[in-house]
C-alpha cells in the first residue's frame, strides 16, 4: 500500500511549518489541507482530540498530534534521505532538549509582542530578545545548529523567521543588531528548498497579524 | 565496577516527582548512579553550571556531559542503554507515548499546581479542569495493565506524577482531586505500580513525602496572606 500522508495545518503556523519543512526533507508527498480556526473541521476534532489544534500528521489514517513530535514521527518513519536527528544518544538528547526550549521560551514572548501593550509588551520583547540570544549563543559559529546538517533544531526555529519582520515592528527592535549571527543562519535555512517551500513570505504574515488581532478582538 | 569516565550522577531532590522519574529508569536499566540532593533553594555552582538554561533539577550527569528536563533524560537513558526499553519500538506508538508525556508535564501538571497554589472559585476551577484532563487519562487505561500496556513504560514513569504527587498532594490540600468513584482505571493502575519492585524502590516514603508536602504548602500560604 503507498504510503497516505495528510497535514492538517494554517498557513501562518510555525509549528506547522515545522511539519511541512520535516516532510520536504523526506521528499514525501503530502495532502496539505488548509484549515479554518474559527470554525473547526469535524475532521480536525476527531484528528486531534485532546488539543484540536493544528498541525495534525495522518498517517495512512492514524494522526500524529503536536508538531516535534511529528518532526520525529517523519524522521523515525523514513530513515532515508537527509536524517533529522543526530544518531549519537548525547547529541539527540541536546536536540531535543532546544525544540523543548523554543516551545516552552520563545513561543510564549512572541504572542505578548504582537498581542499585547505597554509594560506586558515591553516584558514580552525583552523576553524574547534573551531567549534568541541563547540560541545564538548554543548556535555558534555552527552553520547549523547541529552542525554542518540541517536538522531538527533548525526546522523548530525556522518557522519563527517569518514572524520576525511583524514582531520587529510591533516590539520597535532589530534582531540583526542583537543577533546578527541568527539572521545569517536564517538566511542559509532559506536557501533550502525545503524551508522556502515550507514558508510565507513576511508581507503576508504583516498583513495577517493585524486581521488576527481584530478576529480575537484585541484591536 | 563502571568505569570513572562512565560515571553517571543525578543531581535530584528526593521529594520531586521530575528527580524521580530518572530514578526509576535508571534503577529499572540497572544503571548504577550517584545521587546528589540538591538544595533549590540555594542552587549550587554544579547545579548552575550544568544546567545555565532553566537552573532545574533533574540533571544527568554522564561521564561528566549534562542532560537536562526529564523527558529528555528519559529518552537518553533508552537510548544509551539499550536493555528493558521504555519507550515502543513502533514509530507510531513512540509518538503516542511522548504525546501522553507531554500531557502529563504541560496539561495536568500545569492545572494541577492551580490546584494548590489558588483558593475559592479559583482553585474549585483549578479542580474541575484537572478531572477533566484526568479523565482523558482514566480512558487510555481501560483494559490495560498500564499506559505501556502490560509492561510499565514511559508514560506510567511520566505519570508517577499523578500517582504519587497529585494523589498525595490532593491529602494534604484537603480537596479530592481524584476520587476513586470518578477514575477507579487510575486507582487500579497505582496499585498495579505498587506492584512493581522498582516502582516501590524509587518513590518517596509516604509520611515523609507528605510532612514535606504540608510543610511547602504552609510556606505557599504565607506567601499569599
Ligand atoms: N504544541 C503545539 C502547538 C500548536 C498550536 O498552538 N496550534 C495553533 C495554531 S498556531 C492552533 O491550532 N490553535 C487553535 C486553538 O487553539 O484553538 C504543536 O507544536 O503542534
Ligand atoms: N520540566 C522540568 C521540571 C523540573 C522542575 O520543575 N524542577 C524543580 C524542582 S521539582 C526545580 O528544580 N525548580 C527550581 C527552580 O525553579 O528554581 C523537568 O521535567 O525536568
Amino acid at each position: 500500500m503507498a504510503d497516505e500522508v495528510i497535514l492538517l495545518d494554517y498557513w501562518p503556523s510555525m509549528f506547522g511549518m515545522r511539519t511541512r519543512v520535516a516532510l520536504e526533507e523526506k521528499n514525501i508527498k503530502f495532502d496539505y489541507r488548509e484549515q479554518d480556526l474559527f470554525n473547526k473541521s469535524p475532521i480536525l476534532l476527531e484528528m486531534n482530540l485532546v488539543h484540536k489544534k493544528i498541525p495534525v500528521l495522518i498517517h495512512n489514517g492514524k494522526p500524529v498530534c503536536e508538531s516535534l513530535i511529528q518532526v520525529e514521527y517523519i524522521d523515525e518513519t523514513w530513515p532515508g534521505g537527509n536524517p533529522l536527528l543526530p544518531s549519537d544518544p548525547y547529541q539527540r538528547a541536546q536536540a531535543k532538549f532546544w525544540g523543548d526550549f523554543i516551545d516552552k521560551k520563545v513561543y510564549g514572548p512572541t504572542r505578548l509582542i504582537w498581542g499585547a501593550k505597554g509594560e506586558e509588551q515591553e516584558v514580552g520583547t525583552k523576553e524574547f530578545i534573551e531567549m534568541l540570544k541563547m540560541l545564538e549563543s548554543e548556535l555558534g559559529d555552527k552553520t547549523y545548529f547541529g552542525g554542518e546538517t540541517f536538522g531538527y533544531v533548525d526546522i523548530a526555529l525556522i518557522g519563527f523567521y517569518c514572524w520576525f519582520d511583524i514582531l520587529e515592528k510591533c516590539g520597535n527592535f532589530s534582531i540583526d543588531a542583537v543577533c546578527p549571527k541568527l539572521i545569517a543562519w536564517a538566511k542559509r535555512c532559506m536557501k533550502r528548498d525545503s524551508v522556502a517551500k515550507s514558508l510565507p513570505d513576511s508581507d503576508k504574515i504583516n498583513k495577517f497579524v493585524p486581521e488576527l488581532k481584530k478576529k480575537i478582538g484585541i484591536e | 565496577m563502571a568505569e570513572r569516565s562512565e560515571e553517571v550522577k543525578l543531581l535530584g531532590m528526593w521529594a520531586s516527582p521530575f528527580s524521580r522519574r530518572v530514578e526509576i529508569a535508571l534503577t529499572l536499566k540497572g544503571v548504577p548512579y550517584e545521587f546528589s540532593e540538591q538544595d533549590i533553594a540555594n542552587k549550587s555552582p554544579l547545579l548552575l553550571q550544568s544546567n545555565p538554561v532553566h537552573k532545574k533539577i533533574p540533571v544527568l550527569l554522564h561521564s561528566g556531559k549534562p542532560i537536562s528536563e526529564s523527558l529528555v533524560i528519559l529518552e537518553y537513558i533508552d537510548d544509551t542503554w539499550q536493555n528493558n526499553p521504555i519507550l515502543p519500538q513502533d514509530p507510531y506508538d513512540r509518538a503516542t507515548a511522548r504525546f501522553w508525556g507531554r500531557f502529563v508535564d504541560e496539561q495536568i501538571y500545569v492545572t494541577a499546581m492551580k490546584v494548590v497554589g489558588k483558593v475559592g472559585e479559583e482553585k474549585d476551577a483549578a479542580v474541575e479542569a484537572t478531572r477533566d484532563l484526568l479523565k482523558l487519562l482514566e480512558k487510555e487505561l481501560v483494559g490495560k495493565k498500564f499506559l505501556g500496556g502490560e509492561r510499565l513504560g514511559f508514560v506510567d514513569i511520566v505519570a508517577t506524577l499523578v500517582a504519587f504527587w497529585l494523589m498525595r498532594t490532593e491529602e494534604v490540600v484537603g480537596v479530592k482531586v481524584v476520587p476513586v468513584e470518578m477514575f477507579p482505571e487510575i486507582h487500579r493502575w497505582v496499585k498495579n505500580l505498587l506492584d512493581v519492585d522498582v516502582i516501590k524502590k524509587c518513590i518517596p516514603p509516604e509520611d515523609e513525602h507528605l510532612n514535606y508536602i504540608r510543610a511547602r504548602m504552609d510556606r505557599l500560604k504565607l506567601k499569599s496572606v
